[in-house]
């Protein structure tokens, strides 16, 4: 361990929310890399049933099994589940009222049709229960099983109530079994064990969901934790350059001299014009980021480059590096 | 790659539905709300629909926002006339409600807890009441097409499932088994679960708690009858989505995620046998000077750099660099797309430097949507 404190010490629940688009999985898995490093173990979870986490990290589709699926910097190491409603649900069954053949049954008799369809919050309460079930897992020695869980959670418009069981339970029932249960999934996420981090593109509408997220997150007592901006690209341009790209003011004389001295004799004309609106067009969009960023006063940001070259593994260990160096790990 | 011809669709009078489909974020909305426009532009009466709440949308139409009802849009060049509209997922349950049951039900229902959690949270109610509204539209016959976007889910075509699920869950022994004690005919109920009944009970009235049970019990008995019509217009919906004047636009961005999904959208409309028209690939990176390729414009760069003069155009060789890749990333994800779907059409939106926000930002999307189809044909 470094001796750096990072920004989430005693945080071991941290959930991924963010808009359609912005890359909340891979910020995620980013995310359980750099937790992971220096030899933790830390469990990625998925709740959706998309199988982004496989696909990410290039391994067949997961089963509803915790599986190894990655090795981090310095001998961590990085689990997976995707959670599956109707397995975790029997298996809830099973294991607190022992109940594993009339789970079957019920699967049968179409309870999952049930659960799915006419009580939506039965449905969050499970999933929220399975993945704070592993937080609270313990080794027979007594440690946790898990240093940490990042949880690839639903997107940011519907975080507050999927993460607020407990509310949701107590409008359908009182009290009873289902109820102790919300109560005890809420009482890891509304510890300070938890928190729950925004992933956005600096983009309207990503930053406005992003900044109406954390507002109803605030209203429920549930910790929010950082935002993170993904695919920030980087000014190619200088401060001026930028300035005069934008208001269409380069010269381009300048330009065709420059693209003749580089060797581009041929359509020098053209390509001088061409380069100037692609160089006004990345002002104003760098513009309208500077902008977006602007209007992010949450702490701690974390900012995450544009990968040119797409996503793959070598991204994904580069991502978790930027986090670590900013504090996230 | 098969070209898709979008002015071909929408100046077809036989085109009276599109229904825009694909995973969140890749610009679905704005993607309905340009063809709404471009088809109202050439002659034709469009309502679109949306679940997008995205006020700039709104903004961009010349409304302050949107609403459960059709609002008429300023501005239409032409004869044709566009209206747009906001799903009111809840609203348009509860009018569903009093509209097919009496008032003493309907307030039953819309008081049980679980009808209050399963019109405003339950996520596949979107889909089904986004389906529901395009019924309604289309029995009012007052719009000649009717565009619709889907809620941005892997689950977006759920809806298709609706009549089935619905079926399924009606005549499932587990609702039957909430209604026994209702329906006081205990012969139904001892035939169904004569094996394991006691048990099945017990472990209901264990997990979910007595209290629970009852209220669930409730609601579908109060329910019943209403479910009964909405799965009738539900296979009503299907079969409408099925016929020749419907099309599927499946939209994604040129990322490989979005055109996973789009693949999967794909897939899942073939084998429902839905019509679908063709795949619409957002934000495209293109350039003007297509001729001066990334590798000669980065190796331009490194020369001005060697001689240490000209660094404006230096960096601006290196940004045309990048876009120039970006492209290529970008077409290789269409293409190979399209190699895996040779029969379904492809047209490609050019990525705007800025958000729309008014008709003439619509109008270049549209412009984009119709020309890049027509392009290479």
């Amino acid at each position: 361990m470094s001796a750096k404190d990072t920004d989430w010490d005693g945080v071991r629940l941290h959930v991924v929310t963010g808009k359609g688009g912005t890359g909340k999985t891979t910020v995620a898995a980013a995310l359980a890399l750099a937790l992971a490093a220096g030899g933790k173990k830390v469990l990625l979870v998925e709740v959706e049933g998309r199988q982004g986490i496989a696909q990410l990290f290039d391994v067949p589709p997961l089963p509803y099994e915790e599986r190894k699926v990655a090795v981090a910097p310095d001998g961590g190491e990085v689990f997976a589940l995707a959670i599956d409603t109707e397995e975790a649900l029997i298996e809830y069954l099973e294991m607190f009222y022992n109940l594993r053949r009339a789970g079957k049954a019920l699967t049968k008799l179409g309870v999952i049709d049930f659960v799915t369809t006419i009580a939506p919050g039965l449905r969050d309460v499970i999933l929220t229960g399975k993945v704070s079930e592993s937080v609270r897992r313990r080794e027979k020695n007594g440690k946790f099983k898990y240093d940490a869980v990042v949880m690839d959670a639903p997107p940011t418009g519907r975080i507050s109530q999927f993460l607020n069981v407990s509310d949701e339970v107590s409008n359908l029932a009182k009290v009873g079994p289902v109820r102790n249960h919300g109560d005890l999934v809420m009482s890891v996420i509304r510890s300070p064990q938890t928190a729950v981090h925004f992933v956005t593109l600096l983009e309207e509408m990503p930053v406005q969901e992003t900044l109406d997220g954390i507002h109803d997150l605030g209203e429920t007592g549930i910790g929010v934790g950082a935002v993170i901006v993904n695919m920030e690209r980087p000014a190619v341009l200088s401060a001026e350059g930028l300035a005069a790209a934008g208001r269409g003011e380069l010269d381009q004389d300048e330009i065709v001299r420059g693209l003749k001295a580089s060797g581009l004799e041929q359509h020098a004309g053209d390509y001088a014009a061409a380069l100037a609106a692609e160089a006004a067009e990345h002002a104003l969009r760098n513009a309208l980021e500077q902008r977006e960023k602007a209007r992010i006063t949450h702490e701690p940001r974390y900012d995450l480059p544009f990968l040119p070259h797409g996503m793959d593994l070598a991204g994904l260990y580069d991502l978790a590096h930027a986090l670590r160096d900013q504090g996230a790990a | 790659m098969k070209n898709f011809d979008i002015d071909a669709l929408i100046d077809d009078r036989r085109t009276r539905i599109i229904v825009c489909c694909g995973a969140g974020g890749v610009g679905k909305t704005t993607t309905a709300a340009s063809l709404g426009l471009r088809a109202a532009d050439r002659g034709r009466d469009v309502v679109v629909l949306t679940v997008d709440p995205a006020r700039r949308l709104a903004q961009s139409m010349g409304l302050s926002e949107l609403d459960n009802s059709p609002r008429r849009i300023e501005g239409v060049r032409g004869d044709g006339e566009l209206h747009a509209m906001m799903l009111d997922m809840k609203r348009t349950f509860d009018e569903i409600i009093e509209a097919h049951s009496d008032p003493d039900r309907a307030k039953l229902i819309l008081a049980n807890p679980f009808y209050q959690s399963l019109s405003s949270s339950f996520s596949g109610t979107q889909e089904y009441m986004a389906m529901e509204k395009l019924g309604q539209l289309h029995r009012s016959n007052a719009w000649d097409l009717i565009i619709v976007d889907t809620p941005p889910s892997r689950n977006a075509l759920d809806f298709l499932d609706a009549p089935e699920r619905m079926g399924r869950f009606l005549d499932g022994r587990f609702i039957k088994l909430l209604l026994a004690p209702a329906k006081a005919g205990g012969r139904l109920g001892m035939k169904v679960f004569s094996a394991g009944f006691s048990m099945v009970t017990n472990a209901v009235t264990k997990v979910l708690g007595g209290q629970l049970l009852k209220d669930v019990s409730t609601f579908v008995t109060a329910f019943d009858t209403v479910f009964g019509g909405f799965r009738e217009r539900a296979e009503k919906t299907y079969e409408l989505l099925k016929s020749p004047g419907t099309a599927f636009l499946v939209v994604a961005a040129p990322e490989p995620d979005a055109l996973r999904e789009a693949s999967y959208f794909v897939d899942r409309l073939k084998s429902e046998r839905m019509p679908l028209a063709g795949l619409v690939v957002n934000r495209m990176a293109q350039s003007s000077a297509s001729g001066l390729s990334s590798a000669r414009s980065l190796a331009a760069a490194e020369t001005l750099d060697e001689r240490g003069d000209h660094p404006l155009t230096a960096s601006l060789l290196r940004l045309h660099a990048e876009r120039m890749q970006l492209a290529a990333r970008q077409e290789r994800l269409r293409d190979h797309f399209a190699s895996a779907n040779p029969t379904v059409p492809v047209t490609t939106v050019r990525a705007q430097a800025e958000d729309v926000h008014d008709l003439d930002g619509l109008r270049l999307v549209g412009d984009s949507l119709a020309t890049s189809g027509q392009a290479k044909a």
